[in-house]
């Protein structure tokens, strides 16, 4: 018997997964801005799936206020381009003041219980929009557009913000997979599992969950930032809305909760479901919130939980498999009877 | 004067926000769950109403006695079908089961009724308008003390009922150890679905009242559940008397906060709910120990 | 007459099995005590047979109705009726409120708020007092009055001398006896022997979720009742170790 972490399948599913990538980062070579521009917004749905099931599937942290930081990077990026910072430095400079802006608010969020934690969030989120809206060199309630970002022709634009979408998905992802296979991420899914328990054992659980929050700060963050990049208009009311968290909640319970490639899957789900009903409008998101609750009652490790669990099949090396270490004799003296 | 003109409607608004949050109040009490679909609710029970109206022209107090049933049984229902399920599971699974049903039934309304604001104040009679002008800067709404009048008698109602019905006992017993309540013969599946009926009813009183006082759309509902839960936050969670009172702190807090700044009253209590909360739950290292 | 029959019972908390193939029956009128060490099962076969715990397999028989799969609430109003482990008074109703609201059902019978204080005269003067705030003998008296209230009749009762002082408990027993002596049908936990031998007329003697001792308590042998507890095997008079 041994333990392993490679098994043969996710040997070969995470050299694809390179693979994949660097394909992905021809994209913009290959097809039209609005291709490209539909394709960004994918990417940003993968950043703020993984990033919710974080918190709430690594952490069980369920937030409905994360579009603060998604505000934040957003109107971020246009407060630091106004003070003529090149764009795209801007929107490093947004993502960074996201996640500084999650440390202070985690001193004392994660403090709170379930629901306080999650309408806590939502509150602050609400907050933080109220006090942009005051602010008019924002655009106050009407809104701003990133105009610095006229000085690019469209198709670079473009591509340059496809190339920074994917660079950050592909940085977030590896983080969480790094943090995952590490001695910390063992401590996390102990946390998920049983919380007492693993306090009890000397893990340390308040910094655990902090981690995660201001990590899923920068995501959030940056998943703002590309926004204003990806659509140059920006206003309170959409970027601060309570709608991100309902986007976010159905990915990861369709996709797989506390499973690593779940998000990814409930990403892919919600932008096909997205450029299929283009018309979008009030029955698809009955649909996504019937969906949501549903999988919330019935199947609650999601569809990539309920494969796994069907197949036993593990994509990507975050778990410990034992498996059973036969000789080579013993495989030949096997095969002969 | 403006002053006390500013606590009287502070009191008036904080009695709205009181009869919101009851119904949330009693479900968490009795179950322990927040239902995120609460403010939902309320503005469904201001669109029966608004139905009964469109089609009867009655007063907007008539139809919301038509629309009462109506809610009671959608509550009983909401509790065996949904609320249920997901009080077995985790304690995520509520939380993200009534998100899903906020979703639901935001654009269940939208499709029925379009995005555009409806109003009840128009078949509330003269309550919507009437008032007393005790001085040049006061003045008392009718509407304001119909509120006010309202919310302290369900609150006594509520109470009276959990004090001296068997019924009240019951629920009490319930919430309190569940598990033991079965043993000595109480159904504790029933008494969750009178507690959600009974929710669901008062919030869509609620809903009334918003409707008669300002407009609703579909999307009014998350709106109303942060307040409703602000004012369950800063009166105590599972305090039933303490939610009025924390409704009052709100609606205290939103009428003096605009008279610094007509854009900050819902900041001022969004910042009275933060406040309460570091208050109660710390701020890491920067609680102050009170020494015994 | 059979009252209650219990049948390869097995009862678990996920994998754990705690309760393995139990059987018996008790006649009515009878009193049996459950007895073993902590661990043994007794809690779980007294809930399983109360409703509050869902068996994995066998049955349970009330009355020549198979009430395996009913809801504990039902099955008060069949007769059944539990004083669980420590107490469990619902903290802010007053003694009377915690009786009254456990008058449910409409099973006659003698016992009502009056005939539970004449039986338990201490709590006379606490009847409108909080639950939280009674001594632990009160509080036992009111959890035995309380199941009392649904006029049962098959009376389980869970270790009622857990975390009393012996006086006490005595003046319970005391109490109970009263009770017994108009004809209950009992099953209860004890984890003083020499009280379950004294009040029992039957012994069942539980290990490890099985039965492995059960007879009149007249009869038994202590030092065989001593053994099946703990799970001992002495070696037989005279002869080598076994």
């Amino acid at each position: 018997m041994k333990v392993q972490r490679w098994s043969r399948t996710s040997k070969l599913f995470t050299g694809g997964t390179s693979v994949v990538a660097l394909a992905l980062a021809s994209v913009p070579l290959i097809f039209d801005p609005d291709v490209v521009q539909k394709l960004t917004n994918l990417l940003i749905l993968v950043i703020l799936a993984a990033m919710w099931n974080a918190l709430a599937g690594y952490g069980g942290l369920v937030s409905v206020g994360q579009q603060a930081f998604i505000g934040i990077g957003a109107y971020g990026t246009v407060f630091f381009a106004g003070l003529g910072v090149s764009p795209y430095v801007a929107m490093l400079l947004a993502m960074a003041l996201a996640g500084a802006v999650s440390v202070p608010i985690s001193l004392f969020a994660l403090r709170l219980r379930a629901a306080q934690f999650a309408i806590g969030m939502w509150v602050i989120a609400e907050v933080i929009s109220i006090l942009v809206r005051l602010d008019k060199n924002l655009g106050a309630g009407t809104g701003i557009s990133l105009i610095q970002m006229n000085q690019y022709a469209p198709n670079f634009r473009q591509a340059y913000t496809f190339w920074m979408a994917l660079g950050f998905a592909v940085l977030f992802l590896a983080a969480l997979f790094f943090l995952l296979r590490s001695p910390l991420g063992a401590s996390l899914q102990a946390i998920r599992d049983d919380e007492d328990a693993a306090r009890s054992l000397g893990v340390r659980v308040a910094s655990r969950k902090r981690l995660l929050f201001v990590l899923a700060g920068f995501g959030c963050g940056a998943a703002g930032v590309l926004i204003v990049a990806n659509t140059l208009f920006i206003e309170p009311g959409s970027v601060f809305s309570v709608q991100w968290s309902a986007y976010m909640i159905f990915m990861v319970l369709v996709g797989g909760l506390g499973t690593f490639e779940g998000p990814i899957l409930g990403a892919i789900l919600l932008f096909a479901i997205q450029t299929t009903f283009t018309q979008g409008g009030p029955w698809y998101l009955v649909g996504l919130g019937a969906t949501a609750a549903l999988f919330a009652l019935v199947l609650p490790r999601g569809l990539w939980g309920a494969i796994e669990e069907r197949l036993g099949l593990r994509l990507m090396p975050v778990g410990y498999q034992v498996v059973s270490q036969k000789t080579r004799t013993e495989k030949k003296a096997q095969a002969s009877t | 004067m403006t002053l006390v003109n500013a606590i009287v409607q502070g009191i008036f608004l904080g009695a709205f926000y009181a009869v919101l949050a009851c119904g949330l109040s009693i479900m968490f009490g009795v179950m322990r769950i927040i239902n995120l679909a609460h403010g939902d609710v309320a503005v469904l029970g201001a669109y029966l109403a608004f139905v009964v109206v469109e089609r009867t022209g009655a007063s907007a107090f008539v139809a919301f006695g038509v629309a009462l049933p109506v809610m009671l049984l959608l509550g009983y229902l909401l509790q065996v079908t949904v609320l249920e399920r997901s009080l077995k599971a985790g304690i995520l699974t509520p939380l993200l089961a009534t998100f899903g049903l906020s979703i639901v039934i935001q654009n269940l309304l939208l499709i029925a009724f379009s995005p555009d604001v409806r109003s009840l104040g128009g078949s509330a009679g003269a309550f919507t308008t009437a008032s007393w002008h005790v001085t040049g800067e006061l003045s008392i709404s009718a509407l304001g003390v119909l509120v006010l009048v309202v919310a302290v008698v369900v609150f006594g109602a509520l109470q009276l009922f959990l004090s001296y019905t068997r019924a009240g006992w019951a629920m009490r017993a319930t919430a309190e150890d569940p598990d033991a309540a079965e043993l000595v013969g109480i159904d504790s599946r029933s008494v969750y679905a009178r507690a959600t009926a009974i929710a669901v009813a008062i919030a869509s009183l609620g809903g009334l009242f918003l409707g008669i006082r300002s407009v609703f759309d579909p999307a009014s509902g998350p709106t109303q559940l942060i307040f409703a839960f602000e004012a369950v936050v800063i009166g105590g969670m599972g305090s039933l008397w303490g939610t009025l009172l924390g409704g009052i702190a709100l609606g205290l807090a939103q009428t003096l906060g605009a008279q610094l700044h007509p854009q900050f009253s819902v900041l001022a209590g969004h910042l009275l709910f933060l406040a309460v909360l570091i208050a109660r739950f710390g701020g890491g290292r920067m609680t102050l120990r009170v020494a015994r | 007459m059979t009252l209650l029959t219990v049948d390869e019972l097995d009862c678990r908390y996920g994998l754990l099995q705690a309760v393995r193939g139990v059987s018996f029956d008790i006649a009515q009128g009878e009193i049996v005590a459950l007895i073993g060490a902590n661990g043994a099962g007794k809690t779980t076969l007294l809930r399983a047979i109360a409703g509050a715990h869902r068996p994995h397999s066998g049955r349970v028989t009330f009355d020549g109705a198979d009430v395996t799969r009913l809801p504990a609430h039902r099955r008060v109003s069949l007769g059944i009726a539990l004083v669980p482990e420590g107490r469990r008074l619902f903290p802010s109703l007053t003694v009377e409120e915690n009786l009254r609201v456990a008058a449910v059902g409409k099973r006659r019978g003698r016992w009502n708020v009056q005939a539970v204080l004449d039986a338990f005269p201490l709590l006379q003067a606490r009847r409108k007092m909080p639950a939280a705030n009674l001594s632990g003998g009160e509080q036992q008296a009111v959890a035995i009055g309380r199941a009392l209230m649904s006029n049962p009749r098959l009376l389980l009762l869970d270790e009622v001398s857990l975390g009393l002082a012996p006086v006490v408990v005595d003046a319970v027993y005391r109490s109970l006896a009263n009770v017994i002596s108009e004809g209950a049908t009992v099953l209860l936990v004890e984890q003083d022997l020499t009280r379950a031998l004294r009040v029992a007329g039957r012994v069942i003697c539980m290990l490890e979720g099985r039965v492995v001792l059960e007879g009149a308590a007249q009869s038994l042998d202590r030092n065989r009742v001593i053994d099946a507890y703990f799970g001992l095997r002495r070696p037989a008079v005279g002869g080598a170790p076994a």
